[in-house]
C-alpha cells in the first residue's frame, strides 16, 4: 500500500513508535480512538476481529443494512459512499471508517481453540494489548494481564470498562452518553429553558477515553524502556472524563453547590455569549464576549447603534445581568448576516466569534484547506475522499497516511505469514477452519 | 527504581487558562517535574477564574486552578524583559519538554520561538496549543470554549430542530486538546529519547475538535460519502423504542433500547404479553407513531414508578445501555466512585482538605500519586532558581526589577 495523502507522504525520518506493535481488541469509539493515535504517531497497529461474530457499533450499525433503510439511519450510521451499502458494508461506514486508518485488521475465532493458539503467538510479538469491552468479555475469552504477561512478560495490558473492572458496576453497560449521564453532564448542557429530553447525545466520554488511553499507554512505555517493566493498566471510563468536568466537580466539592445547565453561556460572566441566528437556513454564529474591549469592538462592529449605549449594558456585569435583552438585539443584528461575513467582520473587531460548521463548511473551509488539514485517501471498497485529519502536527516526525482505512481481514496474508511465519499449508487450514476471511458470515444481518 | 511513569522528565511549563494546564497536569499527575512559569502580576489568568473556595475570588481560592494544577512547581518570570528571557534560557537547558499556550507569534516575538530554543537544547519538545494553530487565515483570530466547539465540534447538530444549536457542558473542548497535546508531547518525546532531537508540535484546538471522536469524524465522513450533512435530532438515533433522555419517579434515564437492541427492553419490562408480538421486532417499527402510543402507554408509567437508579439497575440486568442523569451531588454520593477511592482529598493551605476528581487512569505499577496540591503563586521561586545557583540576595534583586 503506497501512502496516500495531500503530498503529504512519508519523510525519511522514522515515526516516534516505529517498532512498537499494539493488538486492538477495541470496540465501537472510545479504545479505536485511542489505537488510531497510536497508529497515527507510528505504532503498528493489529486490529483483531472475528466474521463469525458482528459487534454492534464497530463497522456499522448492522452487518448488512439494506439500501432503502439508510435514510432512516442519521448520516453518521446511513452516509454510505454514494449512499448505497455495497456488496461488503462493514468497510465503508462513515461512522467508523476514519478510525481504522493506520491500523492493519486481522480475523480470528478466539471460540476455537486453534484461535486461542494463534493469540497466544501474537501476543508474544506486540508490546501493548488494547481492549475496552464490558469487563466479563474478556473474562468468558479467559485473557487477563496474568495470561498476557506469561507470554510476554512486559507487555503493557490496557483496559477501560465503562465504570470499571472493581465495584457494584463492574459489568454495567454504557455508551459515552450513558456514563456521561451518570457523571453530571448531561444535566449542565441543554437549553436553560427546556427540559433534557429536548437535547441530543453526545459522546465526550469516548474522545476523552481515547485521548487520555494513548497518553497513558505511552507513560507506560516512558517507564518499561527504563525498568524493562510492564504493566495492567485500567481506564474506567466514567472516572476518566470526570476529570474533563472539573470546573462543576470543583464548585460542588469546594461549595456544595450543584451546577445547572447554562446553555450556551459560561460561568465566567461573558454576555452576550451564544449562538445566534445568521442569514440564511438554520445558519448560526458564535459569539462571546467577556470585557469592555470586546464589548467596544462589537458596538463598532455594528455601526454602534443606539441599543448599545443602554445603561443596562454599560458594564460587563451590567451586560451578564441583562444577558437575554441584550442577546435579543444582537440577534436582530447577526441575522443580516451570512455567518461567514459576520466572522470576518466580528473577528476584524478582535470579537471572539465564529460559524457553527456543519461537515459540508469544514470540508471547504480555506484555513483547513491552507494547513491542509483534509487527507484525500484511496480505498479499495468506497472510493476516493477526504477524510479528517490529524490532530496534532509534528515538525519532524509528521504524522502521515500509511495505509487506508483497514477492510476486516485485509492484512490477514501480512500478519499471519510474515509476522507469525505461518507456512502456506497452514495459513490454507486457518481458512479452511474459519478463521480467515474478509466477509461475515451469511447470516448475521 | 521510578514509583511513577514520568519521573525524572522534566516539564517547563507556560501555559494558561484550561487546554495546557491540564496537558501538563497529566504529565505532572504521573511523575514529571513540571516548572510552571506565570507572569508575576498576577499569575496564570485562570487564578482569576471560578468557581473560588466559598466564593471568595482570591487568586488561590480557584476550583479550576486548583484541579489543574497539582503535582507542579510555581515560579513567576517576566519574560517581557531581557533578564527574564536569559533565566528562561537556563530553565529550557534541563527541559524535556515545554508546553506553551501564548497566541501564535507570541513566542517568536519574545526571541523564544522554536528555532531559538532549539539552538539552546537540540533535544527539546516543544509543544505550542492555539485555537487555530499556527499557520492559516485564522491564526490571530479570537476564539471561546463556545467559538471552537461551534467551529470544530460537531454542535451544528446538538438541540432541537429549529432552535439554536447547543454546546458541551463547561470547557470540555479545551480538556480535549490539552490531552490531545500531552500524548502528541509523549511520542515527541519518545522519539527525542530515540534520535537525539526534539521538534516542534503545532497543536489546533479547532483541529482536535474536527479530527476527534465526538461525532465528528463521523459526520465529516458521512458528508464526503454521500453528501449528507447530520442535524438536530433530541433523543439517541431518532426514532426508536425506549431511546433517548426519559422521565421517571426522580429525575431522568438516558436510554438506548431501539432497534436490535429492543428485545433486552422487554426482557427489562419483564415480558409482558403484549410485547410478545412480532410487529415489535419489525424493522422500521421505533418509527411508527402508533406503535410508540401504544408502547409508551405502558412504558411511561412503568419507568415513573421507578426512581432513576432503580430503572438503571432493572436494565443493566437485562444489558440495556441505560444510565440515571445524574447531579453532581448523586455523584459524589454513588458507592461504585466511593467504593473505588475515586475522590482523593487534598490539603490545601488555602482551601483546607477538598475532594478532586480522582485519577483518570490507574496503573497497576506506577499509579498516579498526588505529591503536593496546585502551588501558591511563585511558592517555589527559591527552590527553582536556587538550584539554577541564584543567591537569596540575587533573586531579591531580580523581585526589585520586576523580573520575577
Amino acid at each position: 500500500m503506497t501512502p496516500q495523502s495531500n503530498g503529504k507522504t512519508a519523510k525519511s525520518t522514522r515515526l516516534p513508535l516505529e517498532g512498537i506493535r499494539v493488538l486492538d481488541f477495541c470496540v465501537v469509539w472510545a479504545g479505536p480512538f485511542a489505537t488510531q493515535l497510536l497508529a497515527d504517531l507510528g505504532a503498528e497497529v493489529i486490529k483483531v476481529e472475528n466474521i463469525h461474530h458482528w459487534q454492534p457499533m464497530t463497522r456499522g450499525f448492522q452487518a448488512r443494512p439494506l439500501k432503502e433503510t439508510l435514510p432512516d439511519l442519521p448520516p453518521m450510521l446511513g452516509g454510505y459512499p454514494d449512499s448505497d451499502p455495497g456488496p461488503r458494508p462493514w468497510n465503508r461506514c462513515p461512522g467508523f471508517n476514519n478510525l481504522f486508518r493506520n491500523k492493519k485488521s486481522i480475523t480470528l475465532d478466539l471460540r476455537q481453540p486453534k484461535g486461542r493458539e494463534i493469540l497466544e503467538r501474537l501476543v508474544k510479538e506486540c508490546d501493548i494489548f488494547y481492549e475496552n469491552n464490558v469487563t466479563e468479555t474478556m473474562e468468558k475469552l479467559d485473557i487477563s494481564y496474568d495470561f498476557l504477561k506469561s507470554i510476554r512478560p512486559d507487555i503493557i495490558m490496557m483496559r477501560v470498562p465503562a465504570y470499571g473492572s472493581v465495584g457494584p458496576y463492574r459489568n454495567y453497560r454504557a455508551l459515552g452518553v450513558h456514563l456521561e449521564s451518570v457523571i453530571g453532564h448531561s444535566l449542565i448542557r441543554g437549553y436553560r429553558d427546556s427540559d433534557p429530553s429536548t437535547n441530543s447525545a453526545i459522546y465526550m466520554g469516548d474522545y476523552a477515553a481515547g485521548v487520555q488511553g494513548a497518553f497513558t499507554v505511552l507513560a507506560a512505555l516512558h517507564y518499561r524502556k527504563r525498568t524493562g517493566k510492564g504493566q495492567l493498566i485500567e481506564l474506567a471510563q466514567a472516572e476518566n472524563a470526570v476529570n474533563f468536568l472539573s470546573e462543576a466537580v470543583m464548585d460542588y466539592t469546594l461549595n456544595g453547590r450543584v451546577q445547572g445547565t447554562l446553555g450556551n453561556r459560561n460561568m465566567f460572566g461573558s454576555a452576550p455569549c451564544g449562538a445566534f441566528p445568521s442569514k440564511g437556513d438554520n445558519n448560526w454564529i458564535s459569539i462571546t464576549v467577556s470585557n469592555d474591549a470586546e464589548w467596544q469592538g462589537l458596538c463598532e462592529a455594528m455601526g454602534n447603534p443606539d441599543w448599545c449605549k443602554d445603561e443596562r449594558y454599560s458594564d460587563q456585569y451590567a451586560r451578564w445581568k441583562n444577558a437575554d435583552q441584550l442577546e435579543e438585539e444582537l440577534s436582530r443584528w447577526t441575522v443580516k448576516y451570512d455567518k461567514y461575513e459576520a466572522f470576518h467582520l466580528l473577528q476584524s473587531h478582535g470579537i471572539p466569534s465564529g460559524p457553527v460548521m456543519h461537515a459540508g463548511d469544514a470540508h471547504s473551509d480555506p484555513h483547513l484547506k491552507e494547513r491542509d488539514f483534509f487527507n484525500r485517501i484511496t480505498h479499495t471498497e468506497a472510493g476516493t475522499h477526504d477524510y479528517p485529519g490529524f490532530i496534532f502536527n509534528m515538525s519532524r516526525t509528521p504524522p502521515v497516511v500509511r495505509n487506508a482505512p483497514c477492510r476486516m481481514g485485509e492484512h490477514n496474508e501480512y500478519v499471519y505469514k510474515e509476522i507469525l511465519k505461518l507456512s502456506d499449508e497452514e495459513y490454507a487450514q486457518l481458512e479452511a477452519e474459519g478463521h480467515i476471511g474478509m466477509d461475515f458470515d451469511p447470516e448475521i444481518p | 527504581m521510578f514509583d511513577q511513569a514520568l519521573e525524572g522528565v522534566k516539564v517547563l511549563d507556560l501555559t494558561q487558562y484550561i487546554a495546557g494546564p491540564f496537558c501538563t497536569k497529566l504529565m505532572a499527575d504521573y511523575g514529571a517535574d513540571v516548572i510552571k512559569v506565570e507572569r508575576p502580576d498576577g499569575g496564570d489568568p485562570a487564578r482569576h477564574l471560578g468557581p473560588f473556595h466559598q466564593d471568595d475570588a482570591h487568586h488561590e481560592k480557584s476550583g479550576i486552578f486548583l484541579q489543574l494544577n497539582t503535582n507542579k512547581r510555581s515560579v513567576t518570570l517576566n519574560l517581557k524583559v531581557t533578564s527574564g528571557r536569559f533565566i528562561l534560557h537556563e530553565l529550557v537547558k534541563e527541559a524535556d519538554i515545554l508546553v506553551e499556550n501564548y497566541a501564535p507569534g507570541m513566542m517568536d516575538s519574545w526571541g523564544l520561538g522554536f528555532d531559538a530554543l532549539a539552538e539552546i537544547n537540540p533535544r527539546l519538545v516543544m509543544t505550542s496549543i492555539t485555537n487555530f494553530g499556527q499557520t492559516g487565515p485564522y491564526r490571530d483570530y479570537k476564539a471561546s470554549e463556545l467559538v471552537l466547539f461551534g467551529m470544530g465540534g460537531e454542535m451544528h447538530s446538538i438541540g432541537m430542530e429549529g432552535r439554536e444549536p447547543l454546546k458541551q457542558g463547561g470547557n470540555v473542548a479545551q480538556y480535549e486538546a490539552g490531552a490531545a497535546a500531552a500524548t502528541a508531547a509523549m511520542g515527541a518525546l519518545w522519539a527525542a529519547d530515540r534520535d537525539g532531537e526534539g521538534q516542534h508540535l503545532d497543536i489546533s484546538i479547532f483541529e482536535t475538535q474536527l479530527g476527534g471522536v465526538d461525532r465528528r469524524h463521523a459526520a465529516l465522513m458521512a458528508y464526503a460519502y454521500s453528501g449528507r450533512i447530520s442535524v438536530q435530532q433530541a433523543g439517541w438515533l431518532g426514532a426508536a423504542f425506549a431511546s433517548g433522555t426519559l422521565p421517571c419517579a426522580d429525575g431522568y434515564i438516558e436510554m438506548a433500547g431501539g432497534g436490535h437492541l429492543f428485545p433486552r427492553v422487554i426482557k427489562m419490562l419483564g415480558n409482558p404479553e403484549f410485547l410478545q408480538d412480532p410487529k415489535w421486532l419489525e424493522p422500521g417499527a421505533g418509527a411508527d407513531p402508533d406503535l410508540n402510543e401504544e408502547f409508551n402507554e405502558f412504558f411511561i408509567p412503568w419507568l415513573m414508578e421507578r426512581t432513576k437508579r432503580e430503572v438503571w439497575e432493572e436494565g443493566q440486568k437485562a444489558r440495556v445501555l441505560c444510565g440515571p442523569l445524574y447531579s453532581m451531588s448523586d455523584l459524589l454520593d454513588d458507592p461504585q466512585f466511593v467504593g473505588r477511592g475515586f475522590w482523593p482529598k487534598l490539603e490545601h493551605a488555602h482551601t483546607g482538605p477538598v475532594s478532586y476528581p480522582g485519577a483518570p487512569t490507574r496503573m497497576a505499577e506506577t499509579p498516579r500519586q498526588m505529591r503536593r496540591p496546585a502551588p501558591e503563586l511563585g511558592q517555589h521561586i527559591e527552590e527553582v532558581y536556587g538550584h539554577l545557583g541564584y543567591s537569596r540576595d540575587d533573586l531579591t534583586r531580580l523581585r526589585e526589577r520586576g523580573v520575577i
